[in-house]
């Protein structure tokens, strides 16, 4: 603010230059100390190197993922030419593990970035509005949270049927109540702050005090919860699969495979738990990074 | 308090009214008519009005609601499409199945989550503390149907110590507490446990770290309490946290069985939530999704209540 820099002394100002020369911006500080973390670079590079396989499986692939031949059912692990075994139909498993990770990936991730999108956008609209609409909103929001979530899940994909795009929009309606509520908490909060009331004064309209003042404020938090949520989505969206919710056969995708492999578990019990374990490592490494944005992002600390 | 109880009360009602909608619209979700599984394909027009006249789905939306509340309310929640049989009865045996697994699974998750949580910030930095975020990070990462199968393989197909389907011997599915059903319980609720003892792990470690670096326990160690007087103090005023958590977490145990009741063939409202949803049983697929929303309804009422009467500070508008 402009007076507050002319109230400065000129020993003061000098200071104040010199800390803001040597320090980075908010976000330059976050990515700095995220690099320190151990812990979060190798999750990140886990992660990077999961969805290179799946964008790239194509290429990487050794063998057609539909493609099975009946002779070779349920191979072994370790066996030669397919390393990591065949499944029930005489499938490569590496191939299968690599497709998979395509429509694995994408359900984990899609559901909770439109969430994210809209229930940010709801979030800001009550708390910064407040009255009616917030009342509107949020009551609506305590409806959802009556429901446990796989349930609210599991009910909707259930009367909507199976498929690739019902399984998306029922996981989407389950993420959108809990980002919409944080998002209205931490506007609200924003809201009553003085710089809201300084632009308001100077004339801005509610559109503009949202887009420069509260957006920057509120995506902070609200992304580092989103981040959080994409893990619990993940295991969600396979396990609608898992129940044959999700998408069909021949697709692969990790939760479908683990439910086929479930009948030769008496035959070939390692194979069946693959596609499990890479939903684990996803998931597993999705929470780290999450939980070391949101210590990179406490600036406080 | 008692307006706040009173009030909390209050508002659970509507809240129920409108679980109940989101439940009975399920039907207009899904794609076709609801009655499709009993109405022969080639059924002459007569005949079809006249079944849909039998199932009431020939009036309007809004008094189909009402009176599907209001029997609802009475225990009567229609008929199953595919068997025949009134729904709440088969709703009832499975939910007491679900009971007891859920029962067993917080069981065990909530007192090694305590057990954890509070020795992971008792001895903060230290290996026990490295475990219990281990465990915590693991529980909320695993797959818990993936570890259900981990299960089986390990102790059923390969070391054949334990059964793996079903919730008595020959798949019985009446449960009695004895030595032959509880083998039987043992795998799900091992395999349920960990999502819940991952986050009361959690929780019960950073509330029991903030208490044990407030100022009021600094100056009972000045008095010279003994540790043990010291920690029934940590452990009132973490109390109210906690219980929320583990009311939330019983309340997913519940709703979140289905996987888990899927892979073990457990007899309970998951396994039939599955049997409804792939025989297109519209009225048995509402009744158990009311009756299991209702459950969460009703325990997150109760865990408000019990944690104002537990702790009178807290006062909501």
């Amino acid at each position: 603010m402009n007076s507050t820099t002319q109230n400065l002394s000129a020993q003061a100002f000098a200071t104040a230059a010199e800390t803001a020369a040597i320090s980075r911006g908010y976000w330059a500080t976050v990515w700095m100390r995220l690099k320190r973390d151990k812990v979060s670079v190798a999750c990140a590079l886990v992660l990077l190197s999961l969805v290179l396989m799946a964008v790239f499986a194509p290429l990487l692939a050794p063998y057609d993922p539909a493609q099975g031949t009946m002779l070779k059912r349920l191979s072994a692990i370790g066996t030669t030419g397919h390393w990591l075994g065949t499944d029930e139909l005489g499938r490569d498993m590496l191939s299968r593990l690599m497709y998979g990770g395509q429509m694995s990936l994408l359900m984990g991730l899609l559901p909770v970035f439109i969430a994210f999108l809209i229930g940010t956008s709801l979030g800001l609209v009550a708390g910064f509005f407040g009255g009616w609409w917030n009342t509107l909103i949020m009551r609506t929001t305590d409806v959802f949270f009556a429901f446990p979530a796989v349930l609210l899940a599991i009910a909707i994909s259930g009367a909507l049927g199976a498929g690739f795009v019902n399984a998306i929009l029922s996981l989407t309606l389950v993420f959108i109540p809990p980002i919409a509520r944080v998002a209205e908490s931490v506007t609200t909060s924003v809201r009553n702050l003085d710089f809201v009331d300084a632009a308001r004064a100077s004339g801005a309209n509610s559109f503009t005090i949202i887009r420069v003042h509260v957006l920057g404020n509120v995506l902070g938090p609200v992304f580092i919860y989103a981040t959080s949520l994409v893990s619990v989505c993940m295991i969600l969206a396979a396990g609608l699969s898992f129940l044959g919710l999700g998408v069909k056969p021949p697709v692969a995708e990790w939760g479908l495979m683990l439910n086929t492999l479930r009948q030769s578990i008496y035959v070939q019990p390692w194979i069946s738990v693959l596609p499990g374990l890479m939903i684990f490592i996803t998931s597993l490494c999705f929470n780290l990074l999450s939980d070391g944005l949101r210590g990179a992002m406490d600036i406080k600390r | 308090m008692f307006a706040f109880i009173i009030r909390r009360f209050l508002f659970a009602i509507p809240i129920a009214l409108a679980v109940a909608a989101v439940c009975f619209s399920l039907v207009h979700l899904a794609p076709g008519d609801p009655l499709t599984a009993v109405i022969p394909a080639d059924a002459p027009a007569e005949v079809v009005i006249a079944i849909k006249e039998a199932y009431g789905m020939d009036r309007p939306l809004i008094v189909q609601f009402g009176s599907w509340i209001q029997r609802a309310v009475q225990g009567d929640l229609g008929v199953s499409v595919a068997t025949g049989r009134p729904v709440m009865g088969d709703i009832g045996l499975a939910l007491s199945n679900t009971l007891t697994l859920a029962f067993a699974s917080a069981f065990i998750g909530f007192s090694g989550g305590i057990l954890l949580g509070a020795l992971a910030a008792f001895y903060n930095g230290t290996w026990v503390d490295k475990v219990a975020t281990a465990v915590a990070i693991t529980g909320v990462s695993i797959p818990h149907y993936w570890l259900g199968l981990l299960l089986v393989i390990i102790f059923s197909v390969q070391l054949d110590w334990l059964p793996s389907m079903g919730a008595g011997p020959g798949g019985s599915s009446n449960w009695r507490w004895d030595w032959a059903h509880l083998q039987h319980l043992v795998l799900p609720a091992v395999t349920m446990c960990f999502i819940p003892m991952g986050i009361v792990t959690r929780t019960v470690r950073a509330t029991v770290s903030e208490i044990l670096n407030s100022e009021f326990v600094v100056a009972l160690q000045a008095r010279g309490l003994r540790a043990s007087r010291i920690t029934l103090h940590v452990a009132k005023n973490a109390a109210p946290t906690v219980l929320s958590v583990m009311g939330l977490q019983f309340g997913y145990l519940l709703g979140g069985s289905i996987l888990v009741e899927t892979v073990f063939s457990w007899p309970g409202t998951g396994y039939l939530l599955n049997t409804a949803i792939f025989q297109r049983d519209i009225p048995l697929l509402q009744g158990i999704i009311l009756v299991l929303a209702m459950f969460f309804v009703a325990l997150n009422l109760l865990v408000d209540v019990l944690q104002t009467l537990m702790d009178p500070r807290i006062k909501r508008g």
